[in-house]
């Protein structure tokens, strides 16, 4: 611990500690807009300067250390009035439409401004607006928005060890851009949307597919049906207010029906379908000496990534759909068959953590029924938007449940929200199957949870060994596949997310501010009710999902059965890194 | 050349070429002349690698082969008078030599002893007498210690370099000093960073030393990549004696306890680079880099890295990242270089001079170094003269000289009679200084407490005709331009800073804009990221200090004061003073200019007269009028 | 988004090919190899193309915009090609102060560029660039490896003339 005074008290904080954190425990908010904890500490926006007695210029307190006996002052007018210049000069150089702004509301810079009272119109000059790329599927980059404070520079190279975009001239022409300004269509993105959770305002956005919904739902010869994904439930209330870590699944039901959606179901549905097909490829590759590791395929951003950058590794990749578009395939095979409707009758929405789902829903070999799956994939925050759009006051909601069948889950479904999730899930089933279908096979496998980038374990189920690996961000999915190609590593099984901590930090969640994010850890927050749900569910395995056991004996027949592999399977193939 | 193991090998070679660099420091005559051509950059761009060739041809057709050797240098220093031309043992100074020149000095003084006075450099010659080189005012006010080899040995061969002690400092570090030893000699030498800031240099050399105990990895870097427009100190020593730069690293090195050391120089030096490939080869083969230098067991090697022409590379975080192979953005200190530099391991910078002092220290002592100098800035330092002055070229004086002595003394003053209104020092983090200031002593602390700096040395003198305003402008473009554009404060507040710039020079500006300019100054200076950032506003604000009243004239007045801002300009014909030639409208490449009824008294055609709107206000009809009858202001 | 891909197409030869993997190789257990890596492809090529970049950001394992994000940081990169005639004004303070501005502008004017760019027959380029240290000879500029120096706008006429 050192001595500091801060504003002239005096504190004892941990040594090697920054200033911004010395300050925090102190009960201070610096304000912050460039840094992001661990990935982005460059000390570049200048919005968080603060005096140091001594020091011969103002100091960055997000990169400065605390040293023994230092004297900080946070509050100066000296400090305010920098702080203030710095806003107003950003501003100068930016596309002040705020009222039309993806991000109004909901904006870092504008909540500072508002703080420290700018002069929207202080400096003059130039301030270029550059062409918005609308040419990816998922997300469009508006650089006329962009303070370059490169948090999504650094979501991108670091968290994912992609870099399709980066820092491109110098000067005040500097910009955010991938090579040679290409469309981000034409890059190796793989539209994991990490870049727009990271940015602070509006120049990173999801694409805005709410009006599709609405319109096919006012479509009267349609029928509308919605599935939810695990881990939306656990970040869309943080939307209407609620701490981070809330469970909002009924209500999030609830609002989805007084949308008008005419069948609300759930993703986790289709996550016990996923470990019946892929639990049972698993076994199957091991007994029968297929290619292993089997890689989970869940993830539409990590398939993207293998395709493009680990191509080797696509014999390795389980050829189950995701959830969503499994469960997109039952709803126009099995469903529509169910009720007597034509698939094309049918509109099937889903309600994704993830941008990279409204890539997948376009990808090939994702039509079951001859059309889409899934018509139309929209985040979180876009379900809240709908929400708020259509006036529904979600807090005065009550807690209603998915309809049936699709609508049920175990608690194996649930937890595909956070890493690991998936792998215990499978394990659970496995083990069940290899011990003989025993109800005493184990059904916690603790080792595969947490938001540690790299996991591994090894288990002994029914007398085999079984060698385990899970990876969340690509970055550390990168790092994983290099030690086994290289031979240092070798497993049974894997399951890569793309995005760090899984689907509950996905780049389709509710953002939160860098100001919470570099203090708490929302990815543990979000994944805690995953597993509290499933720690109170009476049902943990995903075969003893009765609607999933109907789906079989009414359908398909078994796991992996050629209807099976028609319906619920796919293909990968290599991708170019650019076009 | 054979690995040198020991000092009596070193010292052999020493010998061997005592006399041939004898002839040149001490005029010894040994029955051989040596012709030194400037192979600087001034000088190869004024045409001495012919010099060189016509010298070649007319020795070999007076077969004085066995009698003349020829030897490109580096540069002397008075980079003006280019091509020069050296002739030992007398040391008499041919200037502005062209190739018509040669066979007649060949001829004359290298055959039969005469030198031909009329190509001598004229403040040589006084009637029978003629002056050496070293005689000249330019050269008998300064003291070369960074200098000392350049223009003086060839610089592409190690031999010469040893016989003028080359490499004694390395040997006596090695084999009788510790590297406490060295660095306390460092520190007490009083020798500071001569690349801006100043930092003592010993004490930078110490914190890499003991901050990091257990680093498996060192590194000690040069800084070449000289940045400042108008400073050309450090490509001098690296063109004229590169041996000095790789010795004195060597030492930074065993001082540290590194045994890899990089130079990053700017790639627009190519003969620098091409001398350095050269001289770090040949000191490699000398067993003076490499694995067991000195037979010692001490380890150190050197690579060169180019930069890439990115003025922010010389900010010393930057230079690292770029290094590293990345886009040259600075970081955020601390962590300090010492600490965590190049590859996130200990690393030390020191520019181009900085080390060139390194082995005279070790050799003279700190004793000797901090004889010289201010009570705070020892030693010398170099400055590149430039701008409107009569010898431009470098110099290297005592710190503590007037800047009144390196311009009129040495620098032979203002040509064409015009007025000294201001020296630049420090480029653009630094800033202008006014007449009042000219018997200031320059060191560090003098020249920052008048809001300007030392910066690596760039000395540009401006006259009447210069605006101080737009001096400022053209710097703030400069920084504009080099701007890394990582921190808010620069990539944003400068441009807004060349903006407003622009307004007053144009005229638009109002008194609000000039305090919202200032105000902008001092906010930059507190808030950029780096060095280069938070001395951007240098050129304003010292241009405000001491020129203030330029500024109000082009804002309240609508008036430049020198006449530079076009805008502001507005170029008249006194009607009575035309004769009506009719010159200024033939050269007016915007016909703005035509015939009006008017004859003046006494005169014989019509008078012409400007239209104010289509003038595209060049100045092409003052150039051109005989009669002094066009006015601009 | 405007692709910035240069408008002169790539005619890269094998040999050129050859010669930047030389170049890659032996820089291969380099630290921080790209700059070297970069200034010996643009001494291949001339200039450093998308196709260029592709090569080395595929043999050296690093992202394309990674690459070009280096390349658009230094001035001395250029991924256009230049002039059979590089001709670069010295805008350094000792040339600037002695009126090398005015040469910019008149070049710029008689070759119809502006700075930075080339003429249609590829036979000018014109850029501005930082003192080369000439200044003994200010104003001066430099055409390939030739410098002209103690310039006024009028010697420009005779200057172009020799290389037309």
């Amino acid at each position: 611990m050192v001595n500091i005074k801060i504003n002239g008290a005096e504190y004892s904080v941990p040594e090697g500690s920054t200033i911004l954190q010395a300050a925090r425990t102190a009960g201070i908010k610096i304000p912050t807009l460039c840094y992001l904890k661990d990935i982005n500490e460059i000390g570049a926006c200048r919005i968080c300067v603060v005096e140091v007695k001594g020091a011969r210029s103002l100091v960055a307190a997000c990169v400065y250390p605390v040293d023994n006996g230092m004297e900080i002052f946070t509050n100066t007018p000296k400090l305010i009035e920098s702080r203030r210049t710095t806003l107003e000069l950003i501003l100068s150089n930016h596309n002040m439409s705020c009222l039309s702004c993806s991000r109004g509301g909901n904006c870092e810079l504008h909540q500072l401004c508002n703080e420290y009272g700018v002069d929207m119109h202080k400096f003059d000059g130039e301030n270029p607006m550059p062409e918005i790329d609308y040419s990816a599927v998922h997300m469009y980059r508006d650089n006329s928005k962009c303070i370059l404070c490169r948090r999504c520079v650094a979501a991108c190279a670091v968290n994912q060890g992609i870099g399709v975009i980066g820092a491109n001239e110098r000067g005040f022409a500097t910009q955010i851009t991938s090579a040679f300004d290409m469309d981000l269509a034409d890059t190796a993105c793989v539209s994991c949307g990490q870049c727009i959770t990271a940015c602070p305002t509006g120049a990173l956005s999801e694409k805005d597919d709410t009006e599709k919904v609405l319109e096919a739902i006012a479509d009267p010869n349609k029928m509308v049906v919605v599935q939810a994904a695990p881990a939306v439930r656990a970040s869309l209330g943080e939307a209407f207010g609620y701490p981070i870590g809330t469970n909002v699944e009924g209500k999030m039901i609830a609002a989805m029906r007084r949308l008008g959606f005419d069948k609300v179901f759930d993703t986790n549905f289709s996550a016990d379908l996923t470990i019946m097909e892929e639990a049972t490829e698993f076994l199957d590759r091991v007994q029968n000496g297929g290619t292993l590791p089997l890689i989970t395929s869940c993830s539409p951003g990590w398939v993207r990534y293998c395709e493009n950058y680990f191509p080797e590794f696509i014999p390795n990749l389980s050829s189950c759909k995701s959830p969503q578009q499994m469960f997109g395939a039952v709803v126009k095979t099995y469903y529509a068959q169910k009720i007597g409707k034509k698939p094309e009758d049918i509109i099937s929405v889903s309600v994704m953590p993830c941008t990279a789902k409204k890539f997948e829903i376009g990808r090939d070999d994702q039509s079951a029924a001859g059309v889409a799956d899934v018509d139309i994939a929209i985040t979180t925050r876009e379900l809240a938007n709908l929400i708020k759009k259509a006036g529904i006051i979600f807090n005065e909601l009550p807690d209603e449940k998915a309809d049936s069948p699709l609508g049920g889950y175990t608690g194996a479904g649930v937890i595909f929200g956070a890493t690991g999730g998936v792998m215990e899930a499978a394990l659970r089933t496995a083990a069940w199957k290899l011990t003989g279908e025993s109800d005493s096979a184990p059904v916690d496998f603790k080792e595969v949870r947490g938001v540690e980038g790299i996991k591994e374990a090894t288990y002994d189920v029914g007398g085999k060994t079984v060698r385990v690996a899970v990876a969340s961000g690509l970055a550390n999915a990168k790092k994983l596949l290099k030690s086994i190609k290289s031979g240092e590593a070798s497993y049974d099984f894997i399951e890569i997310m793309a995005c760090p901590g899984g689907c509950v930090n996905g780049g389709g969640q509710i953002i939160q501010p860098a100001s919470v994010c570099n203090f708490t850890d929302i990815r543990a927050d979000r994944a805690k009710i995953l597993y509290g749900i499933d720690e109170a569910s009476t049902l943990r395995r995903s075969h003893e999902n009765p609607e999933v056991k109907a789906l079989y004996d009414e359908f398909f027949g078994e796991p992996n059965s050629h209807k099976a592999h028609e319906v619920l399977h796919t293909t990968y193939k290599e991708q170019k890194l650019y076009r | 050349m054979n690995v040198i193991k020991t000092i009596d090998e070193l010292n052999a070679i020493k010998a061997k070429y005592a006399d041939v660099v004898g002839t040149r420091i001490e005029g010894k005559d040994c029955g051989v002349r040596d012709v030194l051509v400037c192979g600087g950059t001034g000088c190869t761009s004024s045409g001495s690698m012919k010099i060189v060739d016509v010298l070649q041809e007319e020795i070999k057709k007076n077969g004085l082969e066995n009698k003349v050797n020829i030897i490109k240098t580096g540069c002397f220093g008075l980079c003006a008078l280019g091509p020069i031309m050296i002739v030992y043992p007398e040391g008499t100074f041919y200037s502005k030599t062209e190739p018509e020149h040669i066979p007649e000095i060949v001829e004359q003084h290298l055959k039969n002893g005469q030198p031909v006075k009329k190509y001598l450099y004229e403040e040589t010659v006084s009637g029978d007498d003629i002056k050496s080189l070293n005689e000249t005012a330019f050269y008998a006010n300064q003291n070369r210690v960074a200098l000392r080899n350049c223009g003086v040995i060839n610089p592409e061969h190690i031999e010469e370099y040893i016989a003028r002690d080359g490499y004694q400092a390395l040997h006596k570090c090695l084999t009788k000093l510790t590297p406490d030893d060295v660095i306390e000699i460092i520190l007490n030498s009083g020798l500071r960073g001569r690349g801006g800031a100043g930092f003592p240099t010993g004490k930078k050399w110490m914190l890499a030393r003991n901050l990091v105990k257990d680093a498996d990895q060192k590194f000690v870097c040069c800084n070449a990549d000289e940045g400042d427009p108008g400073a050309f100190m450090d490509r001098s020593v690296l063109e004229g004696d590169p041996h000095t730069v790789i010795e004195a690293m060597a030492i930074a090195g065993y001082a540290i306890g590194a045994n890899q050391g990089y130079i990053y120089v700017r790639a627009e030096y190519p003969i620098a680079v091409e001398r350095l490939k050269i001289a770090i080869k040949q000191a490699e083969e000398a067993g003076m880099l490499g694995d067991d230098i000195f037979g010692t067991g001490f380890k150190f090697r050197l690579g060169l890295r180019l930069g890439a022409g990115a003025f922010v590379c010389g900010e010393e975080t930057a230079l690292m990242t770029s290094i590293e192979g990345n886009r040259g953005e600075p970081r955020p200190r601390p962590p300090f270089p010492a600490v965590k530099g190049l590859f996130g391991k200990p690393t030390i910078l020191n520019n181009v001079e900085t080390y060139a002092n390194v082995c005279q220290i070790i050799l003279n002592g700190a004793d000797w170094f901090a004889s010289m100098g201010t009570d705070k800035s020892k030693g010398t330092k170099v400055f590149a003269l430039g701008g409107k002055i009569h010898n431009t070229g470098l110099v290297e004086v005592p710190m503590g000289t007037t800047l009144r002595t390196v311009i009129e003394d040495i620098g032979g003053g203002i040509p064409n009679g015009k007025k000294f209104k201001a020296a630049q020092t420090g480029g653009p983090s630094g800033g202008c200084i006014p007449a009042e200031h000219l018997d200031i002593p320059i060191d560090y602390d003098n020249l920052i407490s008048i809001g300007s700096m030392m910066g690596s040395g760039g000395l540009i003198v401006m006259d009447e005709d210069n605006c101080m305003v737009d001096i400022a402008k053209f710097f703030l473009d400069f920084t504009v331009d080099e701007s890394c554009g990582k921190c808010t404060p620069c990539r944003i507040g400068t441009k807004r800073m060349y903006e407003m710039l622009e307004k007053i020079t144009s005229g638009k500006a109002t008194a609000e804009d000039l305090d919202k300019l200032e105000k902008l100054c001092y906010y930059i200076k507190d808030n950029a990221l780096c060095g280069l950032g938070q001395t951007a506003p240098n050129p304003v604000l010292s241009t405000l200090r001491y020129f203030r009243d330029e500024y109000e004239a082009h804002i309240n007045d609508k008036r430049c004061p020198a006449g530079v801002c076009k805008s502001l300009l507005n170029f008249s014909i006194i009607k009575d003073k035309c004769v009506g030639c009719g010159l200024c409208a033939k050269n007016c490449p915007a016909s703005a200019i035509s015939r009006t009824d008017y004859v003046a008294p006494g005169k014989k055609l019509a008078a012409m007269a400007i239209d104010t709107q289509k003038c595209v206000k060049c100045g092409a009809c003052v150039d051109n009028c005989k009669f002094n009858a066009i006015t601009k202001g | 988004m405007a692709f910035k891909k240069s408008a002169v197409p790539f005619a890269g030869t094998p040999e050129q090919e050859k010669k930047l993997k030389e170049v890659i190789d032996q820089h291969k257990d380099d630290p921080g190899a790209l700059m070297p890596v970069l200034q010996g492809a643009q001494e291949i090529y001339g200039y450093l193309p998308i196709e260029v970049q592709q090569m080395i950001a595929d043999a050296m394992e690093i992202p394309l915009e990674k690459v070009y994000g280096v390349v658009t940081f230094y001035a001395q990169f250029s991924i256009n090609p230049k002039g059979k005639y590089r001709i670069s004004v010295c805008l350094g303070t000792a040339c600037y102060v002695k009126g090398s501005g005015d040469l910019y502008d008149k070049l710029q004017e008689k070759l119809g560029i502006s700075g930075g760019g080339i003429t249609p027959d590829g036979k000018f380029s014109l850029d501005a660039c930082r003192c080369i240290g000439a200044c003994g000879l200010a104003p001066v500029l430099t055409i390939n490896e030739d410098v002209y120096g103690r310039l006024t706008p009028d010697d420009i006429d005779t200057i172009l003339a020799k290389y037309n």
